[in-house]
């Protein structure tokens, strides 16, 4: 019974502090993304209060239907990059070794399972979830996770199954996926308790895709030399477009930001403060050490003006037709980068290279997430091939730090950099 | 071909050989330069054998979608193996909703026309129905025999017995069944030879068996496998096809109730009910899991699968494989041990 005071009063704190936040905000000229996600997580926990609904939903997910129904949706691959961040990772992955999770799986869910278990983390862990959404679109260890999760919550769990497109998309798949959206409209009604709002889902699925132009246009300020802004940058102002997808605060933050790399380009001011190298990267960030590697790279006069991960959420835009966003947001979500095959990834990789005008490519060999890094290696041997730049990987874990050896990577580094520079001074 | 999810009865509607890769754990150094450390030996030890050319007598290779592992090795294997036909099946992955049954039947019925044309030929509605027939007597007689074993596990070594088994995915399916015929025949009329009664008795749990050595150890630890939950084993034989409907309606039923593998998604505690009622029905004493390193299916579902057999006071001890297993004698210490608590 105490506890569960407590655990009230905690909520109130929060929902009131979030209130607090959101008003002053109003009074501020450029919000933060810090103001943003604290306004946002603050709304989340105090959901019950509110009676809001909260659905747990994974990167890749279709999430406009939730915001049209007005359901809060939250992220754990979001909370696991937070978790990666403070270094907390490492030890909620223990926890869930302790579980019987084998060390080999996937840091997030890994920290992700063991932190509901016991509220930690970075943030006090998630708010409880009514709704489990799970689009296998990025790996098939979401739908591992996420049934793990929904024993332990004990919520409905949707599926939205992607199939896998190695070489094409067929008419088979789209009526399937296509198929499935219906499903996930009649599963909110019945969560929601009332009827689908199509009117809303225009809207948000019009703000959704407005939100990911402009979040392309940031990225895009990476191809002017010197470039305004990293890919560590990208890693960081990314969380908005993964978490509020479809809401009006994207389209004003992003647009600010846009504006204020345009700025950056005008008055010549490049992320790092020589460029001489550019740099493109591979998979998710080594979220323990991205201050790390980007003073790393910066010593060396180089730059990572690009990278595959951040790019993710606006690389299926080209079937996206906003005014038909129910049909074409089945495709989208099935051609996202990671549901394609190698060949295709290496092909948008060699895109980026030349868009970006990169002098080489660095990929993370990223322990946790397997579909991403299987097929790196016959990626980095197509590149080579192709763009003849060299080619670095990097062994590590996006959120584990047990395993991570800084002064192995840092010859590594060094030694790469030596090779980059030679070939550039040659031309 | 891999995986119990792929259409076999399709295939050798075709008139081609179904033969099912198990990979292998030797002298891997080809396939190292494709896949990172982190991967598991099974889809390792398949890159291998295809990249040194150990299964260039094969026409074509079928890959359908299991997990984040295999869906890669299928892109690699396309990339770097041009000759052979290559056919993916992206089958769904949950299996329990009617959207995900309709694509089912359409992803089949898509491999049936790709096959064809990849063969140069039709597959026709009365080649399938043959194959459903040869299919079901092999499933029957298996059936048979895991029965047998199970009331008489001493009839036969589980050398053998995982020889016969395995022989079901790679042999001449018409020819199998007269010898799987001749074998069945005999050992119901075989008196048992009751050397060691007391042997305890286990169900192996796990995605591929691919040390059979395993058998043997477990026989020579004092335990016997009376039964199994592999996907190289009962997963792949249980479950008749109606042969009274149209032959590709009926594979597709049979894919969608089977027991699903981990990859899957069906009910939350689908797997773990299943393998209680396994143990049961067998009345085994304990569970072996057999897991593969990085396997991240069976190693996300082995924490539930272990509360449902602890609430059920089910012992069980885990064996994490990697390619190289331990020394037999270091094993049979580790099943003795957990046999002797049995
Ligand atoms: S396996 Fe990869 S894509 Fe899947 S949740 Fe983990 S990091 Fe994300
Ligand atoms: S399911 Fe497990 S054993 Fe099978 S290929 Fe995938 S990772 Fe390997």
């Amino acid at each position: 019974m105490k506890k569960a005071i407590s655990e009230f009063f905690k909520m109130v704190l929060i929902f009131l502090v979030g209130k607090f936040k959101k008003f002053t905000l109003r009074f501020k000229k450029t919000k933060t993304m810090k103001d943003y996600m604290m306004v946002y997580y603050s709304q989340a926990k105090s959901a019950r209060l509110t009676g809001k609904k909260v659905a747990w939903i994974t990167s890749g997910g279709p999430v406009e239907p939730l915001i049209a129904m007005d359901v809060i949706p939250v992220y754990p691959e979001n909370h696991g990059a937070m978790i990666g961040a403070s270094k907390m990772g490492g030890h909620l992955c223990e926890l869930a070794e302790n579980m019987g999770y084998s060390a080999d799986l996937c840091s997030y869910a890994r920290s992700d399972i063991s932190c509901a278990t016991v509220n930690g983390g970075p943030i006090g862990g998630l708010p409880k979830p009514d709704m489990l959404v799970c689009c296998n679109n990025i790996c098939g260890t979401v739908l591992k996770w996420y049934e793990v999760q929904a024993r332990y919550f004990n919520v409905p769990l949707f599926i939205m199954d992607t199939p896998f497109c190695h070489t094409e998309y067929t008419k088979e798949m789209g009526r399937y996926v296509r198929a499935q959206f219906d499903e996930y409209f009649v599963f909110l009604e019945k969560a929601c308790g009332r009827k689908f709002d199509f009117d809303k889902l225009k809207e948000v699925g019009h703000l959704s895709h407005q939100g990911q132009l402009l979040w392309q246009a940031v990225l895009d300020t990476a191809t002017h030399k010197p470039s305004p802004m990293s890919a560590f940058d990208a890693f960081y102002h990314l969380a908005l477009i993964v978490t509020l997808r479809g809401t009006k605060d994207v389209i004003d933050y992003y647009t600010w930001l846009v504006g204020y790399m345009k700025d950056r380009i005008a008055r010549g001011i490049g992320a790092v403060p020589n460029e001489k190298y550019r740099l493109l990267w591979d998979n998710i960030p080594i979220w323990h050490r991205t201050r790390w590697l980007s003073e790393k790279f910066a010593s060396h006069d180089a730059c990572l003006v690009a990278d595959t991960y951040t790019t993710a959420w606006c690389g299926a835009l080209k079937y996206v037709d906003e005014n038909n966003f129910i049909d074409s947001a089945a495709e989208a979500h099935a051609r996202i980068y990671l549901n394609i095959g190698v060949d295709q990834m290496a092909k948008m990789v060699i895109e980026m290279i030349d868009k970006y005008d990169v002098d080489g490519f660095v990929l993370h060999s990223n322990r946790s997430c397997k579909p991403y890094s299987f097929g790196q290696l016959d990626i980095q041997k197509i590149v080579e091939r192709e763009r003849g730049i060299p080619c670095l990987m990097l062994e590590a874990d996006m959120t584990d730090e047990r395993s991570f050896s800084e002064s192995q990577i840092s010859t590594r580094i060094d030694a790469y950099m030596e090779i980059i520079k030679e070939r550039k001074d040659k031309k | 071909y891999c995986c119990s999810y792929a259409p076999e009865e399709i295939i050798w509607a075709a008139g081609a050989l179904p033969v099912r890769m198990f990979g292998t754990n030797e002298n891997i150094h080809l396939a190292d330069t494709h896949l990172q450390s982190y991967c598991c030996s099974l889809v390792r030890g398949i890159l291998e054998e295809a990249l040194d050319k150990s299964l260039d007598f094969v026409d074509g290779v079928i890959l359908p979608h299991t997990c984040d592992s295999f869906q890669r090795l299928s892109d690699i294997w396309r990339l770097n193996i041009p000759e052979q036909f290559h056919l993916d099946v992206v089958l769904p992955v949950k299996i329990d909703t009617p959207s995900a049954k309709k694509y089912m039947a359409d992803v089949l019925e898509k491999f049936r026309k790709d096959l064809g044309r990849v063969l140069g030929k039709d597959i026709t509605q009365a080649m399938l129905a043959r194959s459903v027939k040869t299919y079901n007597k092999i499933r029957a007689l298996v059936s048979k025999l895991y029965e047998i074993r199970c009331a008489n596990p001493q009839i036969i070594s589980g050398a053998d017995y995982h020889a016969v088994i395995k022989a079901a995915m790679i042999m001449d399916r018409d020819q199998y069944l007269k010898i799987l015929t001749q074998i069945v025949k005999q050992l119901k009329k075989a008196t048992p030879r009751k050397t060691r009664a007391e042997a305890k008795r286990l169900v192996l749990s796990g995605s591929v068996c691919t040390h059979p050595d395993i058998y043997g150890i477990i026989e020579k630890a004092g335990g016997v496998i009376v039964w199994d939950d592999l996907c190289t084993g009962y997963r792949y034989f249980e479950g008749q096809m109606n042969e009274k409907i149209a032959p590709l309606k009926a594979i597709t039923a049979r894919y969608l109730k089977r027991v699903i593998c981990p990859a899957k998604h069906m009910e939350l505690r689908g797997r773990g009910e299943n393998l209680i009622r396994l143990v049961k029905q067998s009345k085994a004493q304990g569970v072996v899991f057999l897991l593969l390193k990085f396997c991240d299916p069976h190693a996300f579902d082995y924490p539930y699968l272990k509360e449902m057999l602890e609430a059920e006071k089910i012992p069980f001890m885990l064996l994490d494989m990697e390619a190289e297993l331990p020394s037999a004698g270091q094993l049979q210490t580790r099943f003795e041990t957990f046999i002797q608590i049995l």
